[in-house]
């Protein structure tokens, strides 16, 4: 037998990580779930003022996103540690970093694309006019995967703790912020019929930035964690 | 000189060499700081608009500073405890931790003080303070990380990882909710800023500075100490030192 070459292994994970997902769809639905119901307390917590909504809702979609993004965050590396096959990605002759980004990008695929789907229905709930949907649809497609590349490091530090959950908010809220500001504040100026070129020039070096440097802390803080 | 360091690496050698510095380090900063104090709060002048209650700066400028100092300090000792597996950056990045969360809260509560009468309230959502609680969140994530891991040394390596990702981000933090603010609501009340500073009242904040700094070294050799004791409880040389101190 062959050992696989770097891109065989890169979608066998890819293809194991989406197909496990598949199987446990209720895991799936549930982050979605979760990112329907917070943002629909909003206007019933604070007031149902069309204009109000209008103001605030790209940063209610926002944190609901963040929160949900972090709810999820824990099915990354939470089964695979379970059954040790994380123990086998760890000792596989592949940069462990490459293989750090399948997974991610499987997490994105599962949990950050149907919040890009769902988040139009959520515009509308809220207001947003249609400028500004666009904005949020580009926001989140290109927060979202930041969201999922720095709690992979989060997760990849606690995965072996039992009260992991709640260390795993502190650790990752805090480095969720920048995208929080950059991308609400986009959302909330192309509503206001100003130029968003600026803001979102920035979310995309926040994800060229995390796509280098994330993988290889989140393998490295595999590696601590696991030894 | 490279002996020296070399020497100093050995938490044998830290204890007895940091057992030295420690009272010297102390005498030094009891004396910055009553200098520093004497020439804020009786020397320096009374400010023409802010009147008395500016003094409180004297210890919160130099807090807000060592609350960013430490955590570079802290992310520094990582690296070479991650890269060169030396036990004693690990025990000094952990202890910086602590020290600089207890700066960053200090600066906090003291410019919510002094905002109360200056700005009217004790809290507004200015850049540099919002960034400042992040900071604090940072801080309080590093603890909390190490004191969930059982291991010692697992849990300095993991945190280390951590204080470094966080140096990535401490940059970002900071200019995103600067812009946020700017962007949103004006010009900041911020007036830290200028350094159109009497000189009478410079004095004293840098030798609060040099207090704080010497503040830190006492306090987190005394803190690594114990550190070092407890991690080589079962070792022979602190075997020995209990054994000639009972």
């Amino acid at each position: 037998m062959t050992p696989a070459t770097l891109p065989q292994a890169f979608s066998t994970l890819l293809r194991r990580d989406l197909t496990l997902a598949y199987r446990r769809r209720s895991e799936m639905i549930n982050p979605l779930l979760f990112f329907v119901l917070v943002t629909a307390l909003f206007p019933l917590g604070i007031s149902a003022d069309p204009a109000l909504l209008r103001e605030i809702g790209p940063g209610i979609i926002w944190v609901a996103a963040l929160l949900a993004s972090l709810l999820s965050l824990e099915t990354v590396f939470r089964s695979d540690f379970d059954d040790g096959s994380l123990e086998q990605l760890l000792l596989s002759p592949h940069p462990l970093s490459v293989l750090m980004i399948a997974k991610v990008l499987a997490h994105w695929l599962i949990t950050g694309l149907p919040l890009l789907i769902v988040a139009p229905l959520l515009g509308v709930l809220l207001n947003l006019s249609g400028d500004a949907m666009q904005t949020l649809l580009i926001t989140l497609a290109l927060g979202t995967p930041v969201l999922s590349l720095v709690g992979a490091i989060g997760v990849a530090l606690t995965v072996g703790l039992r009260k992991g959950g709640t260390i795993l908010s502190l650790l990752v809220l805090p480095l969720y912020v920048p995208v929080l500001i950059f991308a609400a504040s986009a959302v909330a100026s192309s509503d206001a019929g100003l130029q968003v070129s600026a803001h979102l020039s920035l979310l995309t070096a926040l994800l060229i930035l995390a796509i280098s440097l994330s993988p290889a802390a989140t393998a490295a803080s595999l590696r601590i964690s696991m030894s | 000189m490279l002996r020296f360091f070399h020497k100093l690496a050995s938490p044998k050698h830290f204890y007895r060499i940091s057992g030295k510095w420690i009272p010297w380090l102390g005498v030094a900063c009891l004396g910055f700081m009553l200098a520093g104090l004497y020439q804020g709060l009786l020397v320096a002048p009374t400010d023409y608009q802010q009147g008395d209650s500016y003094r409180i700066m004297f210890v919160h400028v130099p807090a807000a500073w060592m609350s960013l100092f430490i955590y570079m300090v802290m992310a520094i000792a990582g690296v070479i405890g991650l890269v060169w597996r030396i036990k004693l950056a690990e025990i000094m990045a952990i202890s910086s931790a602590h020290i600089g969360a207890s700066f960053t809260f200090l600066a906090l509560i003291t410019g919510s003080i002094w905002g109360k009468p200056m700005w009217g309230s004790w809290w507004v959502w200015d850049a540099r303070l919002t960034s400042e609680l992040i900071l604090l969140f940072l801080y309080l994530g590093v603890i909390a990380l190490y004191n969930a891991i059982d291991d010692r040394r697992t849990a300095a390596r993991a945190t280390s990882i951590l204080a470094l990702v966080g140096v990535v981000n401490i940059p970002i933090i900071h200019y995103s909710v600067e812009w946020w603010n700017t962007l949103h609501q004006g010009p900041t009340v911020t007036k830290f800023d200028a350094p159109s500073i009497d000189f009478r009242m410079l004095i004293p904040l840098l030798l609060m500075a040099v207090a704080f700094k010497l503040f830190y070294a006492v306090v987190v050799l005394l803190r690594a100490r114990v550190e070092v004791l407890q991690r080589e409880r079962n070792t022979s040389w602190v075997k020995e030192l209990v054994a000639e101190n009972e």
